[in-house]
Protein backbone atom coordinates (compact mmCIF):
# COMPACT_ATOMS: atom_id res chain seq x y z
CA UNK A 1 0.00 0.00 0.00
CA UNK A 2 2.73 2.38 1.12
CA UNK A 3 4.85 1.35 -1.85
CA UNK A 4 2.11 1.96 -4.35
CA UNK A 5 1.42 5.36 -2.79
CA UNK A 6 5.08 6.28 -3.17
CA UNK A 7 4.97 5.08 -6.76
CA UNK A 8 1.89 7.16 -7.44
CA UNK A 9 3.52 10.19 -5.84
CA UNK A 10 6.68 9.74 -7.90
CA UNK A 11 4.62 9.28 -11.04
CA UNK A 12 2.75 12.51 -10.40
CA UNK A 13 6.03 14.37 -9.76
CA UNK A 14 7.33 13.11 -13.09
CA UNK A 15 4.08 14.14 -14.71
CA UNK A 16 4.23 17.61 -13.15
CA UNK A 17 7.80 18.06 -14.32
CA UNK A 18 6.81 17.07 -17.84
CA UNK A 19 3.87 19.45 -17.79
CA UNK A 20 5.94 22.37 -16.59
CA UNK A 21 8.54 21.61 -19.24
CA UNK A 22 5.83 21.75 -21.86
CA UNK A 23 4.42 24.95 -20.44
CA UNK A 24 7.84 26.57 -20.77
CA UNK A 25 8.20 25.64 -24.43
CA UNK A 26 9.63 28.42 -26.52
CA UNK A 27 7.93 29.96 -29.53
CA UNK A 28 9.15 28.80 -32.91
CA UNK A 29 10.83 31.47 -34.97
CA UNK A 30 11.52 31.97 -38.66
CA UNK A 31 14.55 33.73 -40.05
CA UNK A 32 14.20 35.36 -43.44
CA UNK A 33 17.30 35.17 -45.66
CA UNK A 34 19.92 37.74 -44.78
CA UNK A 35 20.07 39.22 -48.22
CA UNK A 36 20.52 42.82 -49.24
CA UNK A 37 17.41 44.30 -50.81
CA UNK A 38 17.50 45.76 -54.29
CA UNK A 39 17.68 49.57 -54.47
CA UNK A 40 15.67 52.03 -56.53
CA UNK A 41 17.26 53.10 -59.78
CA UNK A 42 18.69 56.63 -59.69
CA UNK A 43 16.60 59.41 -61.25
CA UNK A 44 14.70 62.61 -60.51
CA UNK A 45 12.03 61.74 -57.95
CA UNK A 46 13.72 58.66 -56.52
CA UNK A 47 13.70 60.30 -53.06
CA UNK A 48 9.92 60.56 -53.10
CA UNK A 49 9.67 56.91 -54.13
CA UNK A 50 12.18 55.93 -51.46
CA UNK A 51 10.20 57.74 -48.75
CA UNK A 52 6.75 56.60 -49.79
CA UNK A 53 6.95 53.17 -51.42
CA UNK A 54 9.59 51.21 -49.58
CA UNK A 55 8.09 51.35 -46.11
CA UNK A 56 5.49 48.80 -47.24
CA UNK A 57 7.25 46.72 -49.90
CA UNK A 58 10.58 45.95 -51.52
CA UNK A 59 11.84 47.51 -54.77
CA UNK A 60 11.32 44.29 -56.74
CA UNK A 61 7.57 45.05 -56.73
CA UNK A 62 8.51 47.89 -59.09
CA UNK A 63 11.52 46.33 -60.79
CA UNK A 64 9.66 43.20 -62.00
CA UNK A 65 6.82 45.08 -63.72
CA UNK A 66 6.87 45.03 -67.52
CA UNK A 67 9.19 47.70 -68.93
CA UNK A 68 8.29 50.95 -70.66
CA UNK A 69 4.62 50.92 -69.73
CA UNK A 70 4.35 54.70 -69.67
CA UNK A 71 2.91 57.33 -67.36
CA UNK A 72 -0.69 56.08 -67.31
CA UNK A 73 0.39 52.61 -66.11
CA UNK A 74 2.40 54.06 -63.22
CA UNK A 75 -0.23 56.68 -62.34
CA UNK A 76 -2.68 53.79 -61.97
CA UNK A 77 -0.26 51.92 -59.74
CA UNK A 78 0.40 54.91 -57.47
CA UNK A 79 -3.32 55.63 -57.34
CA UNK A 80 -3.99 51.99 -56.41
CA UNK A 81 -1.54 52.30 -53.51
CA UNK A 82 -3.30 55.44 -52.25
CA UNK A 83 -6.95 54.50 -52.83
CA UNK A 84 -6.88 50.76 -52.20
CA UNK A 85 -4.07 50.33 -49.69
CA UNK A 86 -4.31 53.78 -48.06
CA UNK A 87 -0.65 54.68 -48.56
CA UNK A 88 -0.21 58.17 -47.06
CA UNK A 89 1.23 59.76 -50.22
CA UNK A 90 0.64 63.47 -50.86
CA UNK A 91 -0.83 64.56 -54.19
CA UNK A 92 2.45 66.28 -55.04
CA UNK A 93 4.56 63.20 -54.23
CA UNK A 94 2.15 60.96 -56.14
CA UNK A 95 2.82 62.98 -59.31
CA UNK A 96 6.58 62.97 -58.76
CA UNK A 97 6.63 59.20 -58.12
CA UNK A 98 4.52 58.30 -61.17
CA UNK A 99 6.72 60.53 -63.31
CA UNK A 100 9.93 59.01 -61.90
CA UNK A 101 8.67 55.43 -62.35
CA UNK A 102 7.49 55.98 -65.92
CA UNK A 103 10.83 57.49 -66.91
CA UNK A 104 13.02 55.03 -65.02
CA UNK A 105 11.32 51.61 -65.34
CA UNK B 1 28.49 34.40 -68.03
CA UNK B 2 28.25 30.94 -69.45
CA UNK B 3 26.69 29.80 -66.24
CA UNK B 4 24.06 32.49 -66.43
CA UNK B 5 23.23 31.64 -70.02
CA UNK B 6 22.97 28.05 -68.99
CA UNK B 7 20.38 28.98 -66.38
CA UNK B 8 18.36 31.05 -68.82
CA UNK B 9 15.46 28.65 -69.05
CA UNK B 10 12.08 29.06 -67.37
CA UNK B 11 12.29 27.22 -64.09
CA UNK B 12 15.32 25.22 -64.97
CA UNK B 13 15.83 22.13 -62.85
CA UNK B 14 19.49 21.96 -63.74
CA UNK B 15 19.95 25.35 -62.07
CA UNK B 16 18.68 24.03 -58.76
CA UNK B 17 20.76 20.89 -59.05
CA UNK B 18 23.92 22.93 -59.53
CA UNK B 19 23.16 25.01 -56.47
CA UNK B 20 22.69 21.82 -54.51
CA UNK B 21 26.26 20.86 -55.28
CA UNK B 22 27.80 24.18 -54.35
CA UNK B 23 28.88 25.17 -50.88
CA UNK B 24 26.35 27.33 -49.07
CA UNK B 25 28.66 30.31 -48.71
CA UNK B 26 29.28 30.32 -52.43
CA UNK B 27 25.55 30.35 -53.11
CA UNK B 28 24.90 33.29 -50.83
CA UNK B 29 27.59 35.32 -52.57
CA UNK B 30 27.20 34.36 -56.20
CA UNK B 31 23.56 35.03 -56.99
CA UNK B 32 21.90 32.59 -59.35
CA UNK B 33 19.24 33.81 -61.74
CA UNK B 34 16.63 32.32 -63.96
CA UNK B 35 15.01 34.25 -66.76
CA UNK B 36 11.30 33.59 -67.13
CA UNK B 37 10.22 33.53 -70.80
CA UNK B 38 8.71 37.03 -71.00
CA UNK B 39 10.13 40.53 -71.10
CA UNK B 40 11.87 41.58 -67.86
CA UNK B 41 11.74 38.01 -66.55
CA UNK B 42 15.11 37.82 -64.73
CA UNK B 43 14.65 36.58 -61.16
CA UNK B 44 17.07 35.52 -58.43
CA UNK B 45 16.90 31.97 -57.11
CA UNK B 46 16.79 32.37 -53.35
CA UNK B 47 16.93 29.74 -50.63
CA UNK B 48 14.59 30.44 -47.71
CA UNK B 49 14.69 28.25 -44.57
CA UNK B 50 12.64 25.12 -45.23
CA UNK B 51 12.68 25.73 -48.97
CA UNK B 52 14.96 24.72 -51.82
CA UNK B 53 16.11 27.62 -54.02
CA UNK B 54 12.94 29.14 -55.46
CA UNK B 55 12.29 31.90 -57.98
CA UNK B 56 11.98 35.07 -55.92
CA UNK B 57 9.43 37.49 -57.33
CA UNK B 58 9.60 39.82 -54.34
CA UNK B 59 11.51 39.88 -51.05
CA UNK B 60 9.27 41.97 -48.78
CA UNK B 61 6.84 40.38 -48.34
CA UNK B 62 8.21 37.11 -49.80
CA UNK B 63 6.71 35.84 -53.03
CA UNK B 64 8.39 32.72 -54.36
CA UNK B 65 7.59 30.78 -57.50
CA UNK B 66 8.18 27.06 -57.98
CA UNK B 67 10.67 26.19 -60.76
CA UNK B 68 8.53 24.50 -63.40
CA UNK B 69 10.69 21.36 -63.55
CA UNK B 70 9.40 20.46 -60.06
CA UNK B 71 6.05 19.54 -61.64
CA UNK B 72 7.80 16.73 -63.48
CA UNK B 73 9.08 15.19 -60.23
CA UNK B 74 5.71 13.75 -59.23
CA UNK B 75 2.03 14.44 -58.78
CA UNK B 76 2.57 15.89 -55.29
CA UNK B 77 4.51 19.15 -55.02
CA UNK B 78 7.13 18.80 -52.25
CA UNK B 79 6.77 21.14 -49.28
CA UNK B 80 10.21 22.64 -49.86
CA UNK B 81 9.28 23.58 -53.44
CA UNK B 82 5.73 24.83 -52.87
CA UNK B 83 5.15 28.43 -54.00
CA UNK B 84 4.75 31.29 -51.52
CA UNK B 85 2.52 34.32 -51.83
CA UNK B 86 1.99 37.05 -49.21
CA UNK B 87 0.23 40.40 -49.62
CA UNK B 88 1.31 42.27 -46.50
CA UNK B 89 4.82 42.74 -45.18
CA UNK B 90 4.31 42.26 -41.46
CA UNK B 91 4.47 38.49 -41.61
CA UNK B 92 4.67 36.43 -38.40
CA UNK B 93 8.24 35.41 -37.54
CA UNK B 94 7.55 33.94 -34.10
CA UNK B 95 4.69 31.58 -33.26
CA UNK B 96 4.28 29.56 -30.06
CA UNK B 97 2.49 26.33 -30.99
CA UNK B 98 1.42 25.88 -27.34
CA UNK B 99 -0.22 29.24 -26.89
CA UNK B 100 -1.49 29.67 -30.47
CA UNK B 101 -5.29 29.74 -30.61
CA UNK B 102 -7.82 29.60 -33.41
CA UNK B 103 -10.80 31.74 -32.40
CA UNK B 104 -14.27 31.20 -33.79
CA UNK B 105 -16.83 33.87 -32.99
CA UNK B 106 -19.83 35.78 -34.30
CA UNK B 107 -23.31 34.42 -34.87
CA UNK B 108 -22.71 31.09 -33.16
CA UNK B 109 -24.03 29.49 -29.96
CA UNK B 110 -20.58 28.80 -28.45
CA UNK B 111 -17.51 30.92 -29.16
CA UNK B 112 -14.48 28.65 -29.43
CA UNK B 113 -10.79 29.21 -28.76
CA UNK B 114 -8.93 26.12 -29.86
CA UNK B 115 -5.31 25.14 -29.40
CA UNK B 116 -3.47 23.06 -31.97
CA UNK B 117 -3.83 19.99 -29.74
CA UNK B 118 -7.57 20.66 -29.40
CA UNK B 119 -7.84 20.64 -33.18
CA UNK B 120 -5.77 17.47 -33.50
CA UNK B 121 -7.40 15.57 -30.62
CA UNK B 122 -11.02 16.68 -30.47
CA UNK B 123 -11.91 16.41 -34.15
CA UNK B 124 -11.85 13.53 -36.59
CA UNK B 125 -9.00 14.31 -39.02
CA UNK B 126 -9.92 14.70 -42.67
CA UNK B 127 -7.61 14.60 -45.71
CA UNK B 128 -7.75 15.80 -49.28
CA UNK B 129 -5.29 16.09 -52.15
CA UNK B 130 -5.88 19.50 -53.68
CA UNK B 131 -4.22 22.00 -55.98
CA UNK B 132 -3.58 25.52 -54.75
CA UNK B 133 -3.10 28.04 -57.51
CA UNK B 134 -2.55 31.77 -57.36
CA UNK B 135 -5.23 33.80 -59.18
CA UNK B 136 -2.42 35.55 -61.05
CA UNK B 137 -0.47 32.42 -61.95
CA UNK B 138 1.01 32.94 -65.46
CA UNK B 139 0.25 36.70 -65.43
CA UNK B 140 3.62 37.42 -67.05
CA UNK B 141 2.35 35.80 -70.27
CA UNK B 142 -0.56 38.24 -70.67
CA UNK B 143 -0.47 40.17 -73.90
CA UNK B 144 -0.89 43.09 -73.60
CA UNK B 145 0.93 42.94 -70.29
CA UNK B 146 -0.89 43.92 -67.09
CA UNK B 147 0.32 45.24 -63.74
CA UNK B 148 0.75 42.85 -60.83
CA UNK B 149 2.98 39.95 -59.83
CA UNK B 150 4.75 38.88 -63.03
CA UNK B 151 4.58 35.12 -62.60
CA UNK B 152 5.30 32.31 -65.03
CA UNK B 153 3.48 29.00 -64.49
CA UNK B 154 4.97 28.14 -61.10
CA UNK B 155 2.47 29.73 -58.70
CA UNK B 156 0.61 26.45 -58.25
CA UNK B 157 1.14 23.23 -56.36
CA UNK B 158 -0.60 20.02 -55.36
CA UNK B 159 -0.47 18.68 -51.81
CA UNK B 160 -2.14 16.28 -49.40
CA UNK B 161 -3.76 18.45 -46.75
CA UNK B 162 -4.87 17.09 -43.40
CA UNK B 163 -6.80 18.86 -40.71
CA UNK B 164 -10.24 19.60 -39.33
CA UNK B 165 -13.34 19.87 -41.49
CA UNK B 166 -14.71 23.42 -41.28
CA UNK B 167 -18.19 21.86 -41.16
CA UNK B 168 -17.29 19.91 -38.00
CA UNK B 169 -15.89 23.06 -36.43
CA UNK B 170 -18.97 25.11 -37.29
CA UNK B 171 -21.25 22.32 -36.03
CA UNK B 172 -19.42 22.36 -32.72
CA UNK B 173 -19.78 26.14 -32.51
CA UNK B 174 -23.48 25.98 -33.41
CA UNK B 175 -24.25 28.28 -36.33
CA UNK B 176 -27.31 30.47 -35.70
CA UNK B 177 -30.22 30.93 -38.10
CA UNK B 178 -29.97 33.59 -40.80
CA UNK B 179 -26.20 33.44 -41.16
CA UNK B 180 -24.79 34.43 -44.57
CA UNK B 181 -20.97 34.40 -44.62
CA UNK B 182 -17.98 33.09 -42.73
CA UNK B 183 -14.85 35.27 -42.73
CA UNK B 184 -11.24 34.21 -42.26
CA UNK B 185 -8.13 36.10 -41.16
CA UNK B 186 -4.55 35.15 -40.33
CA UNK B 187 -1.58 36.41 -38.35
CA UNK B 188 0.00 38.41 -41.18
CA UNK B 189 -0.67 42.14 -40.92
CA UNK B 190 -0.16 45.30 -42.94
CA UNK B 191 2.81 47.53 -42.11
CA UNK B 192 0.57 50.58 -42.37
CA UNK B 193 -2.42 50.05 -40.06
CA UNK B 194 -4.62 51.91 -42.59
CA UNK B 195 -4.02 49.19 -45.20
CA UNK B 196 -6.92 46.72 -45.20
CA UNK B 197 -5.89 43.47 -43.50
CA UNK B 198 -6.38 40.37 -45.61
CA UNK B 199 -9.81 38.98 -44.72
CA UNK B 200 -11.70 36.66 -47.05
CA UNK B 201 -15.21 35.26 -46.87
CA UNK B 202 -17.11 32.19 -48.04
CA UNK B 203 -20.87 31.74 -48.27
CA UNK B 204 -22.16 29.73 -45.31
CA UNK B 205 -23.25 26.87 -47.61
CA UNK B 206 -19.78 26.66 -49.11
CA UNK B 207 -18.18 26.82 -45.65
CA UNK B 208 -20.39 23.91 -44.54
CA UNK B 209 -20.11 21.73 -47.64
CA UNK B 210 -17.68 19.33 -45.95
CA UNK B 211 -14.80 19.99 -48.33
CA UNK B 212 -13.28 23.10 -46.75
CA UNK B 213 -10.54 22.17 -44.30
CA UNK B 214 -8.49 23.88 -41.63
CA UNK B 215 -5.20 22.14 -42.34
CA UNK B 216 -2.42 21.57 -39.81
CA UNK B 217 -0.53 19.14 -42.01
CA UNK B 218 0.76 19.24 -45.57
CA UNK B 219 2.16 16.10 -47.19
CA UNK B 220 2.47 14.44 -43.78
CA UNK B 221 4.40 17.25 -42.08
CA UNK B 222 3.57 20.46 -40.25
CA UNK B 223 2.75 23.20 -42.74
CA UNK B 224 5.92 24.97 -43.92
CA UNK B 225 6.22 28.35 -42.22
CA UNK B 226 5.82 30.32 -45.43
CA UNK B 227 2.80 28.26 -46.46
CA UNK B 228 0.86 29.29 -43.37
CA UNK B 229 2.17 27.45 -40.30
CA UNK B 230 0.45 26.37 -38.08
CA UNK B 231 -3.00 26.47 -39.78
CA UNK B 232 -4.18 27.18 -43.28
CA UNK B 233 -7.64 27.29 -44.82
CA UNK B 234 -7.96 24.80 -47.69
CA UNK B 235 -10.68 25.70 -50.18
CA UNK B 236 -10.46 22.91 -52.78
CA UNK B 237 -10.96 24.03 -56.38
CA UNK B 238 -10.82 27.72 -55.47
CA UNK B 239 -8.00 30.16 -56.16
CA UNK B 240 -5.33 30.65 -53.53
CA UNK B 241 -6.67 34.02 -52.41
CA UNK B 242 -9.19 32.12 -50.23
CA UNK B 243 -6.56 29.84 -48.70
CA UNK B 244 -5.79 32.06 -45.70
CA UNK B 245 -2.38 31.40 -44.12
CA UNK B 246 -1.53 31.48 -40.39
CA UNK B 247 -5.31 31.25 -39.87
CA UNK B 248 -6.30 32.38 -36.38
CA UNK B 249 -9.74 33.97 -36.68
CA UNK B 250 -13.05 32.76 -38.08
CA UNK B 251 -16.13 34.96 -37.79
CA UNK B 252 -19.66 33.87 -38.67
CA UNK B 253 -21.75 36.84 -39.84
CA UNK B 254 -25.36 37.45 -40.87
CA UNK B 255 -24.48 39.87 -43.68
CA UNK B 256 -22.62 39.62 -46.97
CA UNK B 257 -19.01 40.47 -46.15
CA UNK B 258 -17.93 43.69 -47.87
CA UNK B 259 -14.24 44.01 -46.95
CA UNK B 260 -11.66 45.25 -49.45
CA UNK B 261 -10.31 41.82 -50.44
CA UNK B 262 -13.76 40.67 -51.63
CA UNK B 263 -15.43 43.96 -52.63
CA UNK B 264 -12.52 45.50 -54.57
CA UNK B 265 -9.66 43.01 -54.81
CA UNK B 266 -9.67 39.71 -56.68
CA UNK B 267 -12.60 40.44 -58.97
CA UNK B 268 -13.15 39.01 -62.43
CA UNK B 269 -15.44 40.08 -65.29
CA UNK B 270 -18.97 38.81 -64.64
CA UNK B 271 -19.26 36.77 -67.84
CA UNK B 272 -18.77 33.12 -68.73
CA UNK B 273 -15.19 33.59 -70.00
CA UNK B 274 -14.12 35.95 -67.17
CA UNK B 275 -12.61 38.02 -69.96
CA UNK B 276 -12.76 41.33 -71.81
CA UNK B 277 -11.28 42.67 -75.02
CA UNK B 278 -7.63 43.53 -74.31
CA UNK B 279 -7.48 46.93 -72.64
CA UNK B 280 -11.22 47.11 -71.91
CA UNK B 281 -12.81 47.57 -68.48
CA UNK B 282 -15.48 45.01 -67.56
CA UNK B 283 -19.04 46.32 -67.14
CA UNK B 284 -19.63 44.19 -64.06
CA UNK B 285 -17.39 42.06 -61.86
CA UNK B 286 -17.74 39.21 -59.35
CA UNK B 287 -15.29 37.74 -56.82
CA UNK B 288 -12.87 35.24 -58.36
CA UNK B 289 -13.88 31.68 -57.49
CA UNK B 290 -13.23 28.26 -59.05
CA UNK B 291 -10.23 27.29 -61.17
CA UNK B 292 -10.75 26.86 -64.87
CA UNK B 293 -9.21 23.86 -66.68
CA UNK B 294 -5.44 23.77 -67.26
CA UNK B 295 -2.90 21.27 -68.53
CA UNK B 296 0.86 21.27 -68.98
CA UNK B 297 3.63 19.25 -70.56
CA UNK B 298 6.22 18.82 -67.81
CA UNK B 299 9.02 16.75 -69.32
CA UNK B 300 9.94 18.98 -72.28
CA UNK B 301 10.79 22.65 -72.25
CA UNK B 302 10.89 24.93 -75.30
CA UNK B 303 13.58 24.00 -77.82
CA UNK B 304 14.32 20.68 -76.15
CA UNK B 305 15.49 17.89 -78.46
CA UNK B 306 14.20 14.38 -78.92
CA UNK B 307 15.28 11.55 -81.27
CA UNK B 308 13.73 11.26 -84.78
CA UNK B 309 11.10 8.53 -85.47
CA UNK B 310 11.69 6.98 -82.08
CA UNK B 311 8.97 6.32 -79.49
CA UNK B 312 9.17 9.30 -77.12
CA UNK B 313 7.00 9.71 -74.05
CA UNK B 314 5.41 13.07 -73.36
CA UNK B 315 3.94 13.57 -69.90
CA UNK B 316 2.42 16.21 -67.73
CA UNK B 317 -0.38 17.28 -65.45
CA UNK B 318 -3.94 18.59 -65.75
CA UNK B 319 -6.43 19.96 -63.22
CA UNK B 320 -9.68 21.87 -62.90
CA UNK B 321 -11.97 23.43 -60.30
CA UNK B 322 -13.18 20.16 -58.81
CA UNK B 323 -15.24 18.28 -61.38
CA UNK B 324 -12.31 16.07 -62.31
CA UNK B 325 -10.33 15.71 -65.53
CA UNK B 326 -11.96 13.37 -68.03
CA UNK B 327 -9.60 13.66 -71.00
CA UNK B 328 -6.23 15.10 -71.95
CA UNK B 329 -5.41 15.42 -75.66
CA UNK B 330 -2.02 15.97 -77.27
CA UNK B 331 -1.33 17.52 -80.64
CA UNK B 332 1.99 17.12 -82.43
CA UNK B 333 0.96 19.18 -85.49
CA UNK B 334 0.25 22.56 -83.92
CA UNK B 335 -3.37 21.75 -83.11
CA UNK B 336 -4.44 20.30 -86.49
CA UNK B 337 -5.20 16.88 -85.00
CA UNK B 338 -5.38 15.53 -81.47
CA UNK B 339 -4.29 12.25 -79.89
CA UNK B 340 -5.66 10.72 -76.72
CA UNK B 341 -3.35 10.28 -73.74
CA UNK B 342 -3.40 7.85 -70.82
CA UNK B 343 -4.42 9.35 -67.51
CA UNK B 344 -2.48 8.49 -64.35
CA UNK B 345 -3.78 7.53 -60.93
CA UNK B 346 -6.84 9.44 -59.75
CA UNK B 347 -6.11 11.24 -56.46
CA UNK B 348 -9.53 12.89 -56.40
CA UNK B 349 -11.23 15.69 -58.28
CA UNK B 350 -9.11 18.46 -56.77
CA UNK B 351 -5.69 16.97 -57.46
CA UNK B 352 -3.29 17.25 -60.37
CA UNK B 353 -4.02 14.37 -62.76
CA UNK B 354 -0.99 13.00 -64.54
CA UNK B 355 -1.18 12.07 -68.21
CA UNK B 356 1.21 10.56 -70.73
CA UNK B 357 1.45 9.58 -74.36
CA UNK B 358 4.18 7.95 -76.44
CA UNK B 359 4.65 9.30 -79.94
CA UNK B 360 7.17 9.40 -82.79
CA UNK B 361 8.26 12.69 -84.30
CA UNK B 362 9.61 13.29 -87.79
CA UNK B 363 12.79 15.30 -88.20
CA UNK B 364 12.37 18.99 -87.49
CA UNK B 365 10.56 21.45 -85.24
CA UNK B 366 7.18 20.51 -83.77
CA UNK B 367 4.69 22.58 -81.81
CA UNK B 368 3.38 20.13 -79.23
CA UNK B 369 0.11 21.20 -77.61
CA UNK B 370 -1.85 19.82 -74.69
CA UNK B 371 -5.55 20.37 -73.95
CA UNK B 372 -7.65 18.96 -71.10
CA UNK B 373 -11.41 18.60 -70.63
CA UNK B 374 -13.22 18.08 -67.34
CA UNK B 375 -16.25 15.95 -66.50
CA UNK B 376 -18.72 18.77 -67.18
CA UNK B 377 -17.21 19.46 -70.60
CA UNK B 378 -15.18 22.55 -69.75
CA UNK B 379 -11.95 22.80 -71.70
CA UNK B 380 -9.19 25.27 -72.57
CA UNK B 381 -9.21 28.12 -75.11
CA UNK B 382 -6.81 27.78 -78.06
CA UNK B 383 -6.00 31.47 -77.76
CA UNK B 384 -5.40 33.15 -74.40
CA UNK B 385 -8.24 35.16 -72.90
CA UNK B 386 -7.55 38.56 -71.37
CA UNK B 387 -8.77 40.46 -68.31
CA UNK B 388 -7.41 43.63 -66.67
CA UNK B 389 -6.11 41.96 -63.50
CA UNK B 390 -4.27 39.15 -65.28
CA UNK B 391 -6.14 36.32 -63.57
CA UNK B 392 -7.12 32.79 -64.62
CA UNK B 393 -4.88 32.28 -67.64
CA UNK B 394 -5.62 28.83 -69.04
CA UNK B 395 -4.88 28.84 -72.76
CA UNK B 396 -3.72 25.63 -74.42
CA UNK B 397 0.03 25.41 -73.77
CA UNK B 398 2.53 24.83 -76.57
CA UNK B 399 6.05 23.46 -76.29
CA UNK B 400 8.45 23.65 -79.27
CA UNK B 401 10.34 20.38 -79.56
CA UNK B 402 13.09 19.63 -82.08
CA UNK B 403 13.40 16.06 -83.34
CA UNK B 404 17.01 15.59 -84.45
Amino acid sequence: MFLSLTKALMASIVLLTLCSLEARSKPLTYKLPDREEQRLRPGAGSDAAQNNCLSCHSVDYIETQPKNQGLKFWENEVSKMIKNYHAPISEEDAKIIADYLSKTY
Amino acid sequence: MQRRTFLNYAGNLVGSAIIGNMSLSKVSKAEDFVTLPFDNGARPLVRYPGKRPLIQLTARPPQLETPFSVFNEGVITPNDAFFVRYHLSDIPLSIDPDTFRLNIKGKIDRALSLSLSDLKNDFEPVEIVAVNQCSGNSRGFFNPRVAGGQLANGAMGNARWKGVSLRHLLDKAGVQAGVKNVTFAGLDEPVNPQTPDVVKALDIDHARNGEVIIAYSMNGEDLPWLNGYPLRLIVPGYYGTYWLKHLNEIVVIDTDFNGYWIEKGYRIPANSCACTEPGATPLATIPINRFNVRSFITNFTDNAHCPVNTPTTFQGIAFDGGYGISEVLLSIDDGQSWLTTTLGKDYGNYSFREWQATIKLTKGLHNIKVCATNRIGQSQPQRALWNPAGYMRNAVETVRVIAS
